[in-house]
């Protein structure tokens, strides 16, 4: 039996031969969101890695930041490297600290242009030496989203692409993707791609808000619609 | 070991340029009317060193053809031998075509003479010249067995050793072709009729005399320049001529054991001053792959004004590369090795200012509680909530835009350095739902930041 066999593993080795078993080993790594009921429903139990994640955010502030930070946070306090880049404003480095995240592992990388953020995007996803990265890629056409999730193939790092909610028309790569609305204080996230079956109600998931934060002590809740009641600093 | 380059004079002046196949392809460098050397491509047109350049012509109407260079001749010599003493630190130049080096000590280093004589061979090709290795028991050995291009001292012609015109008009008198035959030949008659010279050069060559050698002694800081045979304006066929003096520069650095922390490239033209091209390094380097690399970023980025002529590379402030043995590099796989080599990747081609670390810093003004820096104080959280986006500068809102949900949190402070701060910061929920932090001073309502 030994030669059929060893003809065998020849055409498992050198053939795109799909077997079953070696699925269980070959799922890359996911890395926790820090959310229980999101690590539920995402395939391997957490923030796919070696593969495109696309976050198609509603508008701006409405706590997209703080659905990654859990494992920014993680990521970074396990001496991982975290790079954001072209993001849209200055990720403002107090409430940073203030989330558990160690600066000294952040770095920004800002683009002057479209062509250079998904150059720069490919070059950390192919030097893997990065373990997350955010990136705002507004416009993106199918190919160049392809050339990237390669280029994610090639390391494994967490690779999250925040995107306008139109973008959510265009077919992609990715092979997760996730739609964010506020929802009072908490964030409805709609997964509107993942491997296995759909997911048809939107997760409700708990963000930390400044408002809770705040708790009263420190700061006073203003009873006045208007700001004009205000006094005014001088 | 001999290396000897007969094509020198060509290569010196020619180098530069990326070969190409063709028809096209045919040069030759002439001195007095004549063609003192010529590339692969004419030999085959069927020009042959020392026929007149007007038979030249005729055979090869293509034939381009380049002046001697005398001083650029023996420029490449230098380069070379400083770019070989990363194999021994004993290389003597023996103008004008030969350097000879003294492995002997270094051939266990490098794994026995095959495997090093490849590494010559490939290393002087990148470099961008053709050498004839031969090693011999002494350097006049290994010279004779280079340019004759034998096995062995006595199979090699006489005219290999270069006798002077009336001993070898003799020695082909009296029918004496080979070095063995003239070894044979009795001493005592031989010296007066040959000269004695001759016979001492063999008795070094034999290593019956010894033959004292002056060492090249490598200058302290690389400089090399590449003349460009025609002008070039593309990146690319820049890049090759990059390669070439990087290579160069690796070599050099590892004779030294050292790498450097950043280099010049300078691209001169005909008529206008040169084009500088500065790139650094995080930590000190010596991979020329790595170079060139961060060199095709700023090539890519660069509009040339007009064509450039020549290239210069210069190197200095070398510092000691710890932990390599050789030039090849391509075992570094840390981490934190790719990561810096990253960030040296994007700084080139996006601007050093534009890639860069976060960190805090001791100010109550929300604008300066942060620095663009890696490592620095690590303080305590702020008073109040702080968001995830800061927006610079802080974007102006009318009254109607937003309803306010907590606040005020006061922020008076840098009246000490001019920029004085007076705001009254609120968080707010805008109408599309997002959570803002906003402030209001004297001048009105701004939009600070996101919570995000």
């Amino acid at each position: 039996m030994a030669a059929p066999s060893a003809a065998l593993d020849a055409v498992l080795l050198h053939h795109p031969v799909w077997r079953g078993g070696v699925l269980a080993q070959a799922a890359p790594q996911a890395v926790p969101t820090g959310f229980a009921g999101l690590d539920r429903e995402l395939p391997g139990g957490g923030w796919p890695t070696g593969a495109l994640t696309e976050i198609l955010c509603a508008d701006e502030g409405i706590g997209e930041l703080q659905l990654v930070l859990p494992a920014l946070a993680a990521l970074s306090r396990a001496g991982s490297r975290v790079a954001w880049l072209a993001p849209p404003h200055l990720p403002y480095a107090p409430a940073l600290a203030a989330a558990g995240v160690r600066l000294e592992f952040l770095t920004v990388v800002r683009a002057p242009g479209r062509r250079d953020a998904l150059w720069a995007a490919e070059q950390v996803l192919r030097a893997g030496a990065c373990r997350a990265l955010l990136a705002w890629l507004p416009r993106t056409s199918y190919a160049e989203l392809r050339r990237l999730a390669v280029a994610a193939e090639a390391g494994a790092a967490f690779t999250a692409l925040f995107r306008p909610p139109q973008a959510a028309r265009e077919s992609s790569p990715a092979p997760l993707r996730l739609g964010l609305e506020p929802d009072g204080e908490r964030l409805a996230v709609r997964i509107l791609k993942r491997r296995g079956a759909l997911l048809a109600a939107p997760l409700r998931i708990p963000i930390q808000r400044p408002v809770h934060a705040v708790g009263g002590a420190l700061l006073s809740t203003p009873r006045t619609r208007s700001p004009a009641a205000r006094p005014c600093p001088v | 070991m001999a290396l000897c380059f007969p094509r020198l004079a060509l290569e010196a002046l020619l180098r530069g340029r990326a070969p190409s196949e063709g028809p096209d392809d045919l040069w030759a460098v002439i001195e007095n009317r004549s063609v003192l050397v010529c590339n692969a491509a004419a030999t085959a047109a069927g020009v042959r060193p020392g026929s007149a350049l007007a038979a030249a012509w005729a055979l090869a109407p293509r034939l381009r053809t380049l002046p001697r260079n005398a001083p650029a001749e023996a420029a490449a010599l230098e380069a070379i031998a400083a770019w070989a003493c990363q194999f021994t630190s004993r290389v003597s130049l023996e103008p004008p075509q030969a350097v000879l080096l003294e492995v002997e000590g270094s051939l266990r280093l490098f794994g026995g003479m095959g495997r090093l004589m490849a590494r010559l061979h490939s290393g002087l090709a990148g470099i961008g010249f053709e050498a004839l290795l031969a090693a011999g028991p002494t350097a006049r050995a290994a010279l004779w067995l280079a340019r004759g291009e034998g096995e062995t001292l006595e199979a090699l012609p006489v005219c290999a050793i270069a006798p002077p015109p009336e001993a070898l008009a003799l020695l082909q008198r009296i029918g004496i072709s080979t070095l063995g035959e003239l070894m044979r030949l009795p001493r005592a008659a031989a010296a007066p009729r040959l000269g004695q010279q001759l016979l001492d050069d063999l008795d070094r060559a034999l290593g019956r005399i010894p033959e004292p050698r002056a060492f090249f002694a490598p200058p302290e800081r690389f400089r090399a320049q590449l003349e460009l045979p025609a002008p070039v304006a593309q990146a690319e066929s820049l890049l090759f001529a990059g390669r070439r003096l990087l290579l160069q520069l690796e070599g050099f650095l590892a004779a030294r054991q050292a790498g450097v922390r950043g280099f010049a490239l300078n691209l001169l033209h005909r008529d206008s001053a040169p084009t500088a091209i500065e790139i650094g390094f995080a930590v000190p380097r010596r991979d020329a792959e790595h170079g060139l690399r961060l060199l095709r970023e700023r090539l890519g980025a660069l509009a040339l004004a007009s064509p450039a002529e020549a290239l210069q590379l210069e190197a200095g402030g070398l510092a000691p590369l710890a932990g390599t043995t050789s030039g090849l590099f391509h075992d570094a796989h840390s981490e934190t090795e790719e990561w810096e080599r990253l960030l040296e990747r994007l700084q080139a081609r996006l601007g050093g200012t534009r890639v860069h670390g976060l960190t805090l810093h001791a100010d109550h003004r929300p604008e300066r509680a942060w620095r663009a820096a890696d490592g620095g104080e690590v303080l305590a959280a702020p008073l109040g909530p702080r968001p995830l986006w800061l927006l610079e500068p802080p974007r102006r809102l009318s009254e109607s835009d937003f309803v306010l949900l907590a606040g005020p949190e006061r922020i008076e402070a840098g009246w000490w350095d001019g920029e004085d701060v007076v705001r009254d910061y609120f968080i707010a929920r805008t109408r599309a739902g997002s959570l803002s932090w906003i402030y209001r001073a004297p001048e009105g309502w701004f939009l600070h930041g996101l919570f995000a």
